[in-house]
């Protein structure tokens, strides 16, 4: 066995862990504002069209990353009306988001189907510490947007745990009632957490686009890693550092399938490694639907709720 | 009074949002007059209602996008006399069976479907519904009024296969495979063969996707055979994306389906592809001249169904030369791609020295020859 193709396919599910990651923060944080969004997949796909048509149309990579965010986030404030102003039921409101946001992409992306793409996001070695056996590789090697993934996982736990801005935000989350008292508006929190979820679900269907499997591929080119971020989000306790780690867990779940088949390694069977992830999902959903189990692990309280101050 | 409102407000957003995305994968088109002279037996105002059904987009630059390729020149050939609509990215199994049943229920006289995993349910339809023809690609069973199509692609494998031969400096190859099913192990093993003809000592290794159509997946598998050691990727799926990878690894790369070397043209080196015009046309006419074809046609490159895509610029003239001339004695039948003698995995004599397997036990080919790495088991 060559211990070096693991390492490369650890780097390699770092950067695979990349779209799953952006979407699941964008999740943790309007879903930490009460709010429920099925409608990441369909944010994901609108922004990876954005962005493959803004890059065959400039060429610039830049540029069509920014597309797609703001794609996503336009699909976003639809959700954001649904739920917030018209106090629709989250669920079907996020359900209906997705297919709608998925018919949308392809009657956008009809022109560019088949086209290759003219640039795309690319690995960068890090000076010095690129070179390093090992971590080098898997952590000095990545993409700018991987970098920028991490970053942003960071500075979102801080956001969440240490500052006004986020305390009032858990409040709306846990008890919109007591928010509403103390004066913070729970519509206003909702809205922009909402925007905020959906431009994060843009740059991960944008990264998709750009980055990791160049081109349009109409739904195949999220191909469902939405629904992979929405259960990745109950995975991590709606805590950022743990969606980071187990978008790594599931990013190396998919990889090691053919890492083990490249390897020669024929003793378990390729489609029970490929069943792993959402099988591990599964499970997952499987404890968190115990009632005690969920508070322990920290679901937001008011999550799916919608606040109607007059009856309350 | 207010919530009410709000709540009122709420769902006919919902159904607007519904209607704006129902039926988006139904698109019928009808072409503009063309060459009706062909139709000169059939009353007017009564086109022939012809259907198809497709496994992936249209736009998936492989597989799919070759047989609507097919049906633009069927269009182009009989103009108003036909009605042509089709059905994409119909999923294979329990489901399609609906999507032929609604099919028939249009009326539709013809319909060709583009999947193996329509089988079952094209028998059944097939059998309930006498007055309609029905065609299926890739699959092996056949009714009175079922026909199957498909094509010897193991001819153009085998041609690709000496371009990766030639091509990779340390005799590794790497294959990124759908599923395990006798299409796509033929592809491997007359690719393969191809190979060893060049380097005796080529190993073709495989890794199994589960789909068809997936570029992450595709590309990550493909990234997973580049990381241990191949310097030639081939592709047995319906995406570009194995092209990518190898584009990145600096290795070269083999197609499938169509010409896609717009894709990675630095990796390019040649790849099978498909032409299904000429079937939809011949059999449509066989159609209107009021017969339905249940014969098993099984095309070749003799007869155009089967072809080779261009070269990449780094496949140099003495092999270009080479393999056009294998090309022409496999058209020109004195040259059979399985000819033995032809051993498997474990070493079991297959295919006996200067023999050659008979199309049926083509079909069912359930091993991998020796010089593969993988299980042919998926």
């Amino acid at each position: 066995m060559n211990s070096n193709a693991w390492i490369i396919s650890i780097g390699a599910s770092l950067a695979a862990a990349t779209p799953i990651v952006l979407a699941a923060l964008g999740a943790i944080l309007h879903e930490r504002a009460g709010v429920l969004n099925l409608g990441v997949e369909g944010m994901m796909l609108i922004g990876a069209v954005a962005a493959f048509l803004a890059a065959d149309a400039w060429g610039n990579v830049w540029l069509a990353l920014l597309c797609g965010i703001l794609a996503g986030g336009s699909l976003a404030i639809i959700h954001s009306l649904l739920a917030v102003t018209f106090r629709a039921n989250q669920i079907v409101a996020g359900l209906a988001l997705t297919i709608f946001g998925t018919g949308v992409a392809k009657y956008l992306g009809e022109p560019v189907n088949g086209v290759a793409i003219s640039t795309s996001i690319n690995e960068i070695k890090m000076p010095f510490v690129g070179n390093l056996p090992a971590v080098g590789r898997v952590l000095f090697q990545q993409d700018v947007l991987t970098y920028a993934t991490w970053a942003a996982v960071i500075l979102v736990s801080l956001y969440i745990n240490r500052t006004r801005l986020g305390l009032a935000l858990r409040a709306v989350g846990e008890s919109p009632a007591t928010a509403d008292a103390q004066g913070i508006s729970v519509a206003r929190v909702r809205h922009v957490h909402v925007l905020l979820g959906g431009l994060f679900a843009g740059a991960g269907g944008a990264y998709q686009a750009l980055a990791r499997a160049p081109g349009w591929n109409q739904e195949a080119t999220t191909n469902g890693i939405g629904w992979i971020a929405l259960s990745l989000v109950v995975f991590a306790t709606w805590r950022p550092g743990r969606a980071l780690f187990g978008a790594f867990i599931f990013g190396f779940a998919i990889r090691s399938q053919f890492t083990f088949q490249a390897q020669g390694i024929t003793i378990i069977p390729s489609l029970v490694l490929d069943i792993l992830p959402y099988a591990l999902t599964i499970i997952v959903l499987i404890v968190m639907s115990f009632g005690t189990a969920r508070q322990r692990l920290g679901a937001p309280a008011a999550l799916g709720m919608p606040f109607v101050r007059d009856e309350r | 009074m207010k919530k009410s409102f709000r709540i009122g407000a709420a769902i006919l957003g919902l159904a607007l949002v519904a209607a704006a995305c129902g039926d988006d994968k139904t698109t019928e088109t009808t072409m503009a007059p063309g060459d009706t002279s062909v139709m000169t037996d059939a009353p007017a105002g009564d086109p022939l209602k012809v259907a198809f059904v497709y496994v992936g987009p249209i736009g998936d630059a492989g597989w799919t996008k070759k047989h609507d390729d097919g049906r633009l020149a069927l269009e182009a050939e009989f103009g108003e006399a036909i009605e042509v609509k089709y059905i994409e990215s119909v999923p294979e199994g329990p489901d399609s069976q609906q999507v032929l049943e609604e099919l028939v229920a249009e009326g539709t006289d013809l319909i060709f479907a583009t999947s193996f995993g329509y089988m079952d349910q094209m028998v059944a339809v097939s059998e309930a519904n006498p007055d309609v023809c029905f065609q299926h690609a890739t699959g092996y069973m056949t009714t009175d009024n079922l026909g199957t199509y498909f094509g010897a692609a193991e001819e153009a494998r085998y041609l690709s296969g000496i371009a990766a031969g030639h091509s990779s400096a340390s005799g590794k190859i790497g294959y990124v495979a759908a599923f395990p099913i006798p299409e796509v192990l033929r592809g491997i093993n007359a690719f393969t063969l191809g190979a060893q003809s060049i380097n005796p000592d080529a190993t073709v290794q495989v890794v199994w996707t589960s789909t068809w159509f997936g570029p992450d997946i595709e590309k990550q598998a493909a990234e997973s055979l580049l990381d241990a050691g191949v310097d030639v990727v081939a592709q047995h799926q319906d995406t570009a994306a194995a092209g990518e990878a190898a584009l990145a690894a600096g290795a070269k790369w083999l197609g499938y389906n169509d010409d896609m070397s717009r894709f990675a043209p630095e990796a390019w080196l040649t790849g099978p592809v498909w032409d299904w015009a000429p079937y939809y046309i011949k059999t449509t006419q066989e159609v209107i001249d009021g017969t339905c074809s249940n014969a098993q046609y099984y095309g070749t490159m003799a007869d155009g169904m089967v072809g080779l895509a261009s070269y990449g610029d780094s496949v140099d003239q003495a092999t270009r030369d080479h393999i056009e001339a294998v090309k022409a004695t496999i058209i020109d039948g004195s040259f059979k791609p399985f000819t033995g003698p032809i051993n498997d995995q474990d070493g079991n004599e297959k295919v006996a020295a200067g023999e050659s397997p008979d199309l049926g036990t083509l079909l069912g080919m359930d091993y991998l020859v020796e010089g593969v790495i993988g299980s042919a088991k998926g």
